[in-house]
């Protein structure tokens, strides 16, 4: 990428940032789950159980942004597409922001700070654990995802913890699996893709240059 | 050659910097727009599903029956005269009893049947009485709706998955209907199932169940005073999408023994296989009363969201029904028999 400030007629390219609107678009378009399901609180269009349908779909957005952020690299193998790889962190936050709010709605909405029900559910109810696990294997990662992190830990070890977004997304589609109630399309549906992206991470790493840098 | 007006001096000139940065911006602005709408029309898409219907379109019970004096409702909600049988609880919302049901006949979301049930046809409907009576018969639910004065019945109704209404019914004891059928000795219990048709319930078309759905409660059960045939809700004909023409009501059990749209009638000397319990054996059983104590292996039952109430409530045995019906259990242990 020249650096160099060219005047073409689309204007002058500033050095690092090729496209300076993609970051912004995501992060606006993040929001939208959130500001529509506002809207719709608000005009009283969440049905007849609207905490069970913020809960639900503050979950499913999580588990979206998550699974998008494990597509960016292997797009870049893939198709050589780079401009997945700067948008990935964001992608990520986007998934631990609307997975922490999912949590802040089961515990304040829809269990009302009932810390005994809550603590009990997430003892004895298989599918609260695994999304509790899911959940507290986000946090470090939202934690060290800065390049400030990267530093400090070497991009090696970095990588390494970082390896765990993809337990936290097994988990996340362990949650929603044992979650519904016998209609498994939608949750089978996610669990395929990230199995399929497991499985061309798996082959990118059986077949990387023996003997190089990893 | 026309006078043009004076030009601007050239001190006004944009600098030729700003002016391509100002044209940079408006194209980042404008993919910045368009990757935000991108992306969250996608994620709208994707995760949030479609409001439930406007128009709450329940069939005047006028029209199905044209002598019925319709109990009247007051504008709480409370019926101007309670029976017995009636909890004095706050009714659950119209519209919210008339959009929030588990059909899966017309699709698995809570919204699907108020969308979808409009394929049913519910005129002309007969009602199959088989097996173990003296007088097998078909009977037409117009005749079945002449035999019976209607009564309303304000009831509890618990979901297996935790939530609960304050529904008021109309219809007739089921017990009415079974001592005119004159069930033989054999019969020990009564079975129910309803329409298989997958033009008119095209959510039959996928085996997320057994279709056709079938339910089934012991004889003594199916006696109580509390056991209602169901034809009617908040003083007007059911609707489709909660099982018109007619369904089961038994108010200190879990919601899906209410089979609805029944066509068939069979009293049995087995117990009938009851279609969640054979979807789900380890969730799902015959007997589901109403139990706090016993939990679906996958959630708790000791609490439940009243619909329509932002505190979550606690779950009473036999959702508050016990001492009508606890007796029937007596030599029984409920928690094996879930």
């Amino acid at each position: 990428m020249i650096a160099a400030a060219a005047t073409t007629p689309g204007g002058t390219r500033r050095r690092g940032e090729p496209r300076p609107w993609l970051k912004p678009g995501i992060f606006l378009g993040g929001l939208a789950p959130l500001a529509q399901l506002a809207l719709r609180a608000g005009q009283g269009e969440l049905g007849a159980n609207p905490i069970a349908q913020i809960e639900n779909e503050l979950g499913l957005t999580a588990l979206v942004f998550l699974i998008a952020s494990l597509v960016c690299t292997p797009a870049r193998r893939l198709f050589g597409w780079t401009w997945t790889v700067p948008i990935r962190r964001e992608l990520g936050l986007f998934a631990f922001f609307y997975a922490a709010l999912h949590f802040a709605c089961y515990m304040v909405l829809d269990q009302f700070f009932d810390w005994g029900a809550i603590v009990a559910d997430i003892a004895q109810r298989p599918f609260i654990t695994v999304g509790m696990a899911a959940l507290v294997l986000m946090v470090p990662l939202a934690i060290t995802s800065t390049t400030g992190w990267v530093r400090r830990l070497g991009f090696r070890r970095w990588s390494r913890i970082h390896q765990l977004v993809y337990l936290a997304g097994g988990l996340a589609v362990l949650h929603f699996v044992w979650r519904v109630k016998i209609d498994l399309s939608q949750p089978l549906t996610y669990a395929g893709i990230l199995a399929l992206l497991l499985v061309i991470r798996a082959v990118f790493w059986f077949r990387r240059p023996r003997g190089a840098q990893r | 050659m026309r006078d043009l007006p004076p030009e601007p001096p050239s001190s006004e000139i944009t600098p030729e910097s700003v002016y391509l940065n100002r044209r940079e911006f408006m194209k980042n602005g404008a993919l910045t727009l368009g990757t935000a709408a991108v992306v969250g029309g996608s994620l709208t898409w994707l995760v949030s599903k479609s409001p439930p219907p406007d128009t709450v379109e329940t069939p005047p019970l006028a029209g199905v029956l044209p002598q019925t004096e319709v109990p009247v409702l007051s504008e709480s909600g409370a019926a101007a005269v309670s029976g017995a049988y009636d909890t004095d609880e706050a009714l659950t919302s119209e519209r919210d009893v008339v959009t929030y049901n588990n059909f899966y006949e017309y699709g698995v979301e809570k919204g699907d049947p108020a969308r979808n049930a409009h394929t049913l046809q519910t005129r002309p409907w007969t009602i199959s009485v088989e097996g173990e009576v003296a007088k097998p018969q078909t009977i037409d639910i117009d005749t079945l709706l002449t035999w019976f004065p209607l009564e309303q019945r304000i009831y509890r109704m618990r979901c297996v998955e935790a939530w609960s209404m304050v529904i008021p019914w109309l219809g007739f004891p089921l017990g009415d209907l079974i001592r005119r059928l004159e069930p033989t000795g054999n019969a020990k219990f009564i079975e129910f199932t309803t329409l298989l048709n997958s033009e008119q319930m095209p959510g039959q078309r996928f085996p997320i169940l057994k279709w056709p759905y079938i339910e089934g409660l012991r004889l003594d059960e199916a006696m109580h005073p509390l056991t209602l045939i169901a034809i009617g809700v908040y003083g007007n004909a059911l609707p489709n999408q909660m099982g018109a023409p007619l369904r089961l009501v038994v108010p200190w059990k879990y919601g899906f023994k209410g089979v609805k749209s029944i066509v068939k009638i069979r009293f049995t000397e087995t117990q009938p296989d009851n279609t969640w319990a054979v979807a789900a054996p380890r969730e799902y059983g015959f007997y589901a009363n109403v139990n706090p104590e016993v939990s679906h292996p996958r959630w708790s039952q000791a609490t439940e969201r009243r619909i329509g109430e932002f505190q979550r409530r606690s779950t009473l045995p036999f959702n508050g029904y016990a001492d009508q019906v606890a007796g029937l259990y007596s030599d029984m242990d409920i928690r094996k028999n879930f």
